[in-house]
């Protein structure tokens, strides 16, 4: 089957040059700051994608100092999450939580970031503590705030401390100044924040897209899930725009911090500012993989045409597609809120990337909004996608299927500072929860969460936004919903464990993993917690049966982590790596992993670099971070097997309604793997025999991811795995985890 | 009677690749299929016929996310 056709006639009339704009009352707001603390320093450009320095700021003491970057923080951390593990172990202690002012935010660009030859080269990374998880949590974001910090002559930043009053940290790249200002005045929410920051430290028009604003919003004040937006500007829309870190609540961190914005001005963005070791090479493969993306994608995956929205049919057909808090995985709405959809309602112009030289170029934004409600009714918005996961959490799975109130939710997520997935997955455990009686009005404060009713879900996080009413008891996230549930008496408490979508206190992201042992640990036997981008096996195992044994998903598990651990080493998005594929990859060995892109990466690293490395090397350099990061959730208190525990929903049917939707596929599976005979047998008998089955199957994973990654059976590397990663160099690691090998 | 990936399907007389496709409803785009081990080009799925007993891999690329 080929994908959707698209019919240029069916494009929506909308005027993508129009919405509400926020400079009226800008003059006001800049005489309204005041410097605290202001600096100069000498900016540089990275040589060999490194600038050798990072800058460190406290915004309670107000010191700004410059720290060198080592040859062993290059060997063994790369950059980007690497340097943000690195430099958040070195701030914290076992005792610190999320609220303590060592925290800290990082954000690194890494080496390859701010390449404009290839696409999917704009990417940052960004490490906190997080306030669901109380470990390390990352979030690989685009825009352009991460290669404008490279730019401006700093290989990270780390923000620490807890100032008493707003501020803002402004760095000026091009005329070597860093400022911190208090900013009492400023608007709230991101989507007004940005744009008057924008043009507020722009020097002219012509200066606009050398300015990105970090910030977040309303909701970030309020709850434990605020995510922190970053924006580039849209030459063509004229407007700010954003993409998100958006998962742990690292937005809620920035706030608890008081800081009410990043704004950087970089210098004019050029191909060779990286100063590469090798540009020929980069010229070369960049030239070749954007004429493969030019020819591939119209007939792939329409990349280009769809973002990554182009998935949510695909995933209906496979019963993938999270339907009411992941109860079923398809539905006959779907039509409603699928690609064929979103491509007339986003405008399609040629290009629309979230960096220079993305000819990938999936960041769709849907013009012409005019909302409904809450503060901003009324005013006509520009909304960034949605992507899928935007459609399959705020809509299948909450069973909202009207394309505007999806996009109303979206934005508003968006600006309040709400991560989308978080919001989505929270929201359906709600619904489900209101569904069951385990939820009422009485205890929603009046809110009638049933599925599918937008204007309540709408008021929720209005409500979120304000800091009141169920809407800040929702913020707390599924975990502490459980927690809040259980403790007032409010259901059966297993029931609400199991279909409370939470693991290690961050929230699922949007894939129905029951049917693929694989993907539940891909899933749950993470570092952070279950998103999608550590492994996505779903078509591998379930679909096309390559994962028959544990050792075959444990390799899975072993390789697929590790290899995308190394885009956010680097500075890349994970998109280009396999949404297209050459013409010739179906006849490649090992074609799943894209052997070509995987060439690609490795020359792409040792062009910029000068470091020759192999395909092989590339997979160290990740091993010797992503066990460096489990030491760290062990060092946290978290990072053993207890901890990669998975809500029974992800593992399999909790609800009689569930099982019975799907009988057939459940009962054969009786048949075929457990040798029983399910004749006679009542649901709730089946059920049981399915719990048993797939909970044992999930334990023997787990013995068996453990024992490929060199850790014990209770998830700690052992000292042997250290060495072989050389990460042996560091006492304190070793100590943590002797500390656990008895 | 076929078995793709290692699932049985009914077999017809003249089925062709893309049959194959519909009847498990296999939507998504970047596919490698192999009929007996032999691949299959994209240009050819709707020329392609399959024999009763044939055992088609269907390998659908990692994508998501």
């Amino acid at each position: 089957m080929s994908q959707l056709a698209f019919d240029p006639s069916k494009v929506m009339d909308i005027d993508y040059t129009k919405r509400t704009e926020y400079l009226e009352g800008l003059e006001a707001i800049k005489a309204a700051h005041k410097v605290l603390k202001e600096i100069t320093y000498t900016p540089s450009l990275p040589d060999r994608g490194y600038n050798n320095r990072t800058l460190y700021v406290n915004v309670d003491s107000l010191e700004v100092k410059e720290k060198p970057v080592t040859q062993q923080m290059k060997d063994v951390f790369i950059g980007g999450r690497g340097f943000g593990l690195y430099h958040l172990w070195n701030a914290v202690r076992p005792t610190t939580r999320w609220n303590d002012p060592e925290n800290e935010i990082v954000i690194s660009p890494g080496p390859v970031c701010g390449m404009t030859q290839y696409a999917g080269t704009g990417k940052s990374l960004v490490l906190s503590l997080s306030p669901q998880t109380d470990i390390p949590i990352d979030c690989n974001v685009g825009g352009f705030f991460g290669p404008l910090l490279k730019f401006s002559g700093f290989d990270a930043l780390e923000l620490q401390g807890k100032s008493n009053k707003d501020i803002i940290l402004f760095i000026d790249g091009v005329k070597g100044i860093i400022r911190l200002e208090e900013a009492p005045t400023d608007p709230v929410d991101s989507h007004v924040l940005g744009e008057v920051l924008t043009h507020m430290y722009a020097e002219n028009e012509a200066d606009l897209p050398n300015i990105s604003v970090v910030s977040t919003g309303a909701a970030a004040e309020h709850s434990l899930i605020g995510m922190l937006n970053f924006s580039f500007y849209d030459r063509r829309r004229k407007c700010v725009r954003f993409k998100q870190a958006g998962r742990g609540g690292i937005g809620t961190v920035f706030r608890n911090k008081r800081i009410r914005a990043l704004v950087i001005r970089g210098p004019k963005v050029a191909g060779d500012l990286n100063h590469p070791a090798d540009p020929e090479t980069i010229a070369k493969t960049g030239i070749k993989f954007h004429k493969e993306i030019r020819e591939n994608d119209p007939h792939q995956c329409m990349m280009r045409r769809n973002g990554t929205a182009h998935i949510v049919e695909i995933m209906d057909a496979y019963d993938l597609l999270p339907v009411h808090n992941f109860q079923y995985g398809s539905h006959p709405d779907v039509h409603k809120i699928d690609s064929s959809y979103w491509q007339q309602r986003c405008t399609q112009l040629t290009v629309d990337g979230c960096w220079y030289g993305c000819s990938m170029a999936c960041a769709k934004g849907a013009d012409g909004l005019v909302l409904k409600t809450g503060p901003y009714k009324g005013h006509m918005v520009t909304v960034d996608g949605p992507e899928y996961e935007n459609t399959a959490g705020l809509g299948s799975n909450c069973g909202v299927f009207d394309p505007d109130d999806l996009l109303e939710l979206n934005f508003y997520c968006d600006t309040y500072g709400i991560c989308t997935i978080t919001y989505g997955t929270l929201t359906a455990f709600i619904m489900e929860c209101f569904q069951r009686g385990i939820l009422n009005k009485e205890r929603t404060g009046g809110l009638e969460m049933a599925w599918g009713n937008a204007e309540a879900d709408l008021e929720m996080m209005h409500q979120m936004a304000r800091g009141e009413g169920f809407g800040r008891i929702a913020g707390l996230g599924v975990k502490k919903m459980k927690e809040h549930f259980i403790k007032n008496g409010w259901g059966d408490p297993q029931l609400i464990n199991d279909i409370g979508m939470e693991n290690k206190g961050l929230e699922y992201s949007q894939y129905m993993s029951k049917e693929s042992l694989a993907q539940q640990g891909g899933y749950a036997l993470t570092n952070k917690g279950p998103q999608h981008d550590e492994a996505w096996l779903i078509f591998m195992d379930m679909v096309n049966k390559q994962l028959p044994t544990f050792e075959d998903k444990a390799e899975a598990l072993y390789y697929f982590p590790l290899f995308r651990t190394w885009f956010g080493l680097n500075g890349f998005c994970k998109l280009p790596w396999n949404d297209v594929v050459p013409a010739n990859n179906s006849s490649q060995p090992e074609a799943h992993k894209v052997p070509e892109h995987v060439q690609n990466y490795v020359d792409l690293f040792s062009a910029t670099t000068g470091i020759k490395i192999t395909k092989e090397d590339l997979i160290m350099q990740s091993a010797r971070v992503y066990n460096f990061q489990r030491v760290f959730n062990i060092r946290m208190g978290k990072g053993l097997r207890l901890h990669d525990a998975a809500p029974y929903r992800s593992l399999g049917p909790v609800t009689r309604e569930e099982y019975e939707s799907r009988a057939e596929r459940y009962d054969k599976q009786i048949v075929d793997e457990m040798g029983l005979d399910p004749t006679g047998k009542s649901s709730a008998e089946k059920m049981a025999l399915h719990r048993e089955w797939r909970t044992k199957r999930f334990s023997m994973l787990m013995d068996a991811v453990y024992t490929r990654r060199g850790w014990t059976l209770d998830g700690v590397p052992t000292l042997e795995r250290l060495k072989e990663l050389g990460l042996d160099a560091f006492p304190e690691v070793v100590e943590v985890v002797k500390q656990h090998l008895s | 009677m076929l078995l793709v990936n290692e699932e049985p399907l009914e077999w017809h007389d003249g089925m062709t690749v893309r049959d194959v496709l519909c009847a498990r409803n296999y939507r998504f785009p970047m596919l490698i299929i192999h009929v007996n081990d032999a691949l299959i080009l994209k240009k050819d799925y709707d020329t392609t016929t399959i024999s009763d007993g044939a055992v088609v891999k269907v390998i659908h690329l990692i994508s998501g996310g």
